[in-house]
């Protein structure tokens, strides 16, 4: 059975256990998002993808929508806090983006550039990370990682490896890998694996392999990351 | 044999031990990983090599659970791992000196493991003990009443490697302090009473054909008491006491009603994770009115329908498992337990206890039933809620300790009796965790209505300054408003009491208190994780003489962002005491303020020291003075 529910004015069907978001991507509305992938079980923690629902905020990726529901998502007001979350990513780690592999494949820029930001904003917490490059295949620059889980859910439930995960509490949380070295080289991590290739940010890199692609003419170099939204529609 | 192989196969042998208690259960991983570290004093790699092959779990599950809390150790801390309770009240009490005073009597550094691996000393959260603070845990065990003599003497036995078990017995004393008992604190129910009176009630139709379904698919038919014992809890007006006051008979209701898939069952759960900085009251519930907590609960899976149930108690009050799992015991004896309860055919309910590893966000029922079931403590989403779809995915209901002793006296005497105590929306009483600046710290137990002013002269309190009711997520409140009430209606309360008299500076009240939200953020959401890093940091600069008007817009900004982005109740309230003491303590925040506008919080001079002390200079010349390049004082 179909419904509807209204979102920055427009109306949205959807269809029963659906989220906000998967109904929006749907119906080609672009809600940004960084920890929620259409192809695995929504997490809601990077808190992009708020929306303000009857008046009350709300992760979208996770919200179950509802029949009649009043959604607003493109608001300044909205926008302020989602650009305020992705400087707090930014200053969180350490995003250097011209120095980057991922610049312009990666979606905390191409959302930080769709949401206007301009500078980060909050002083640098600049942590210490050393960089595993122990794997011939991928190099794990963890400097960058956002913490999204989207490796962790997609190594155990598609992979069915659980080559990652996350420790640590509070801002010491960070990820880890299975191997009693700690190092990539010794879990079984391919670059087949699905884990491989869903890293939102540039932490889980392809070795030897460096701007194949040069830089301005990535994805997000050709077209905002709010275009994408239509691409995955088409591909439902 | 290798002195390594030695050591790998006496560790495999503990870990064979502890799992096989456990079922080789996955779901107890935080119960099997706590005791692993009591009998190896940390989570060794070999260790884990052992859980990972018993368990049949991958290693990123163990050591994503056993960094998650704090008091699960993947490094070694020493065969002595000694833990200063931070709260502010310890504070108060000198605890940071006697730190130091251990620190360099055993000639350690703060944080460090000591060369010889024997001991470590640290900060943790509020530890419970805040009315006979200063306190430490050494092994997650409780001593209290610190003092300059009884530091020297615990470093001594720390050097002669004195067995804990050979520590002086009164170091180890928890009082009670009850200062004025009410219904509560003044019963003398006998076990079994309140079950015997529930079991005998009849139920009001109403309720009885409403849930009749219900009841009769979790409990045999012809009971009229469960329905009769909920019906009592609703008409008492109960309201949860961990804080934010849901019915208490609406939430067990909805459990009861809730539907059970094949093989499913109810769940009752009560929180003994009382972590919020400055609550002590739940502990002295379960240290001598553990009979009223365990038969609250067994009155609620009575009514609601469940077989079992588990009581998640925080780490810090580790030394309490012995004594509540005799309770337990006894109360199996007596027939109050385990399976026909009080001879009643089908009313079986038992009661496991689950030692939390020290982690304040555990308290947040979902990231509670996490943790139960042996994952780390981040909270979920929700919905859908634990009332339907809670431990293991089944039915829970999970309520305060005072909720439960205090649905025992109503088993036993009857809703209407208990909701004519307190005020309209406020049945019943609350006890409070009166602690600071008063000449009797302890627990005091009150009808709700009560005012701020007769509690602070009840507990002799003098000089007033303010009082943060409900810990740090709670309220500040000053003296404009000390006629202000204790109940839903007006000041809601979890039971935390903090007195702060003249003398104390409240900007550094509210300073400790945002770095206890730093350090307890689980670390899942973006906002919370850093948005409480950043607060801290910005509470740091202003303390470190870097303040200007700047910062207030920030703090401001930051409140907005967790109050609406937030994953759970962590989160949303972690600048509440800032915007307390910011509005109700401005000056303490003004005589912070050195700039106009604006202050960096990186300071020129401040960089330079490194190069000083290396160079050995420390003349004019080798300073840098702000004044000179900002923009002038304020
Ligand atoms: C961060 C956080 C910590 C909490 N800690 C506790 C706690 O220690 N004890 C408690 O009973 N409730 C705590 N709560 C509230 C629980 O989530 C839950 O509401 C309560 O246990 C329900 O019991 P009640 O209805 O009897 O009050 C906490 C909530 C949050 C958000
Ligand atoms: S490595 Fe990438 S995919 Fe994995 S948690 Fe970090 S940012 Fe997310
Ligand atoms: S608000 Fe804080 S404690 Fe709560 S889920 Fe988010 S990060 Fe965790
Ligand atoms: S996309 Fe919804 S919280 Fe990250």
């Amino acid at each position: 059975m179909s419904h509807t529910f209204t979102l920055d004015g427009k109306t949205i069907s959807f269809e029963e256990g659906q989220t906000i978001m998967q109904a929006a991507t749907k119906a080609g509305v672009f809600i940004p998002h960084l920890c929620y992938h259409p192809e695995f079980k929504p997490h809601g923690s990077c808190k992009l993808c708020t929306v303000k629902v009857n008046g009350r905020q709300t992760a979208s990726c996770t919200m179950r929508a509802i029949a009649g529901m009043v959604v607003e998502s493109d608001t300044p007001e909205i926008n302020d806090e989602r650009r305020t979350l992705t400087q707090m990513l930014f200053v969180e780690g350490n995003h250097f983006c011209p120095s980057c592999e991922k610049s312009g494949n990666c979606q905390l820029q191409a959302t930080a550039y769709h949401l206007g930001m301009m500078s980060p904003h909050f002083d640098h917490f600049f942590p210490d990370r050393p960089v595993d490059a122990s794997h011939p295949e991928v190099l794990l620059d963890f400097n960058r990682c956002i913490l999204c889980s989207l490796c962790v859910r997609a190594s155990r439930d598609v992979d069915g490896k659980n080559v990652f995960a996350l420790s640590g509490r509070g801002i010491d949380t960070h990820l880890i890998v299975n191997a009693k070295s700690g190092q990539l080289a010794d879990t079984n991590f391919t670059l087949h694996d699905k884990a491989a290739q869903v890293c939102p940010v540039g932490v889980i890199l392809k070795k030897r392999e460096g701007f194949a692609v040069p830089i301005g003419e990535r994805s997000y170099d050709k077209q905002p990351i709010s275009a994408t939204v239509e691409a995955k529609q088409e591909g439902y | 044999m290798a002195l390594n192989d030695r050591h790998a196969e006496a560790v495999a042998g503990i870990v064979d031990r502890v799992v096989t208690r456990y079922r080789r259960d996955p779901t107890c991983m935080v119960q099997i990983l706590r005791e692993v570290q009591e009998a190896c004093d940390w989570i060794s790699p070999e260790a884990i090599d052992r859980l990972q092959a018993t368990l049949g779990v991958p290693r990123t599950k163990i050591e994503g659970v056993a960094g998650f809390y704090s008091f699960l150790y993947l490094q070694p801390r020493g065969k002595y791992r000694i833990l200063f309770s931070d709260n502010i009240t310890d504070r108060m009490h000198g605890n940071l000196t006697l730190m130091e005073r251990l620190c360099s009597s055993l000639w350690i550094e703060p944080g460090k493991v000591s060369e010889d691996g024997l001991v470590s000393v640290d900060k943790t959260s509020c530890t419970g003990m805040c009315d006979q603070g200063p306190a430490l845990l050494v092994n997650n065990l409780a001593i209290t009443r610190l003092s300059e003599a009884r530091i020297d003497e615990i470093a001594e036995l720390v050097r002669s490697n004195t067995p804990l078990a050979e520590w002086p017995a009164d170091y180890f004393t928890v009082e009670d302090h009850i200062r004025l008992p009410d219904i509560l604190l003044g019963s003398q129910m006998a076990p079994g009473d309140a079950l015997r009176a529930a079991h005998g009630r009849a139920p009001s139709d109403g309720l009885m054909s409403s849930n009749m379904r219900s009841w009769r698919e979790g409990l045999p038919t012809g009971l009229g008491g469960p329905a009769a014992m909920l019906d009592e809890i609703k008409r008492a007006n109960l309201r949860g006491r961990g804080g934010a006051g849901f019915t208490t008979g609406l939430k067990w209701e909805a459990c009861r009603n809730a539907p059970l898939k094949s093989g499913q069952q109810r769940f009752v759960v009560c929180n003994a994770d009382e972590g919020e900085p400055g609550t002590f009251k739940d502990r002295v519930l379960l240290t001598s009115y553990a009979d009223l907590v365990f038969e609250g609960m067994t009155a609620a899976a009575y009514s609601v329908g469940a077989r079992r149930g588990f009581l998640y108690l925080r780490g810090e009050y580790r030394y309490l498992l012995e004594p509540l799992n005799a309770v337990l015991e006894r109360r199996r004896k007596e027939g109050l337990l385990g399976a026909d309860i009080l001879g009643i055919p089908g009313a079986d309910f038992d009661i496991e206890i689950h030692l939390g590893a020290g982690a304040y966000v555990c308290g947040e029922e979902s990231a509670l039933i996490e943790s139960l079931e042996g994952k780390r403590g981040t909270p979920r989403n929700r919905p859908p809620f634990p009332v339907t779809n809670g431990y293991l995915d089944q039915p829970t209901i999970v309520n305060n300790v005072e909720t439960f002793a205090a649905a025992a006296l109503i088993a036993l005497k009857g809703g209407e009796w208990y909701a004519s105590i307190g005020t309209k929306h406020s049945a019943g009483t609350k006890v409070l965790s009166v602690s600071g600046d008063c000449e009797r710290p302890g627990l005091y137990e009150y009808p709700f209505g009560v005012s701020i002013r007769q509690v602070l002269a009840d507990c002799g309190a003098r000089d007033t300054q303010a009082v943060q009711v409900s810990g740090p997520s709670g309220i500040c409140v000053g003296p404009a408003e000390f006629d202000r009430t204790i109940g839903f209606e007006d000041i809601p309360t979890a039971g935390a009491f903090t007195i702060f008299d003249n003398s104390r500076d409240m900007f550094e009240v509210a300073r400790n208190y945002v770095h206890f939200f730093q350090h307890e953020s689980c670390g899942f959401c973006t906002p919370c994780r850093v948005g409480t890093a950043l607060l801290k940091n910005l509470m740091d600069k202003l303390h470190n003489g870097c303040g200007s008007p700047y910062d207030f817009a920030e703090i401001e900004k930051m409140n907005q962002l967790l109050q609406s982005t937030s994953h759970c109740g962590l989160g949303h309230t972690a600048c509440n005491p800032v915007l307390d003491t910011i509005e109700k303590f401005r000056p303490a925040y003004e005589k912070r303020m050195t700039r106009k506008d604006f202050a960096p919080a990186f300071d020129l001079d401040q960089a330079l020291a490194a190069a000083r002390q290396m160079t050995g200079r420390d003349d004019p010349g080798a300073h840098i003075i702000a004044e000179e390049f900002g923009e002038g004082s304020a």
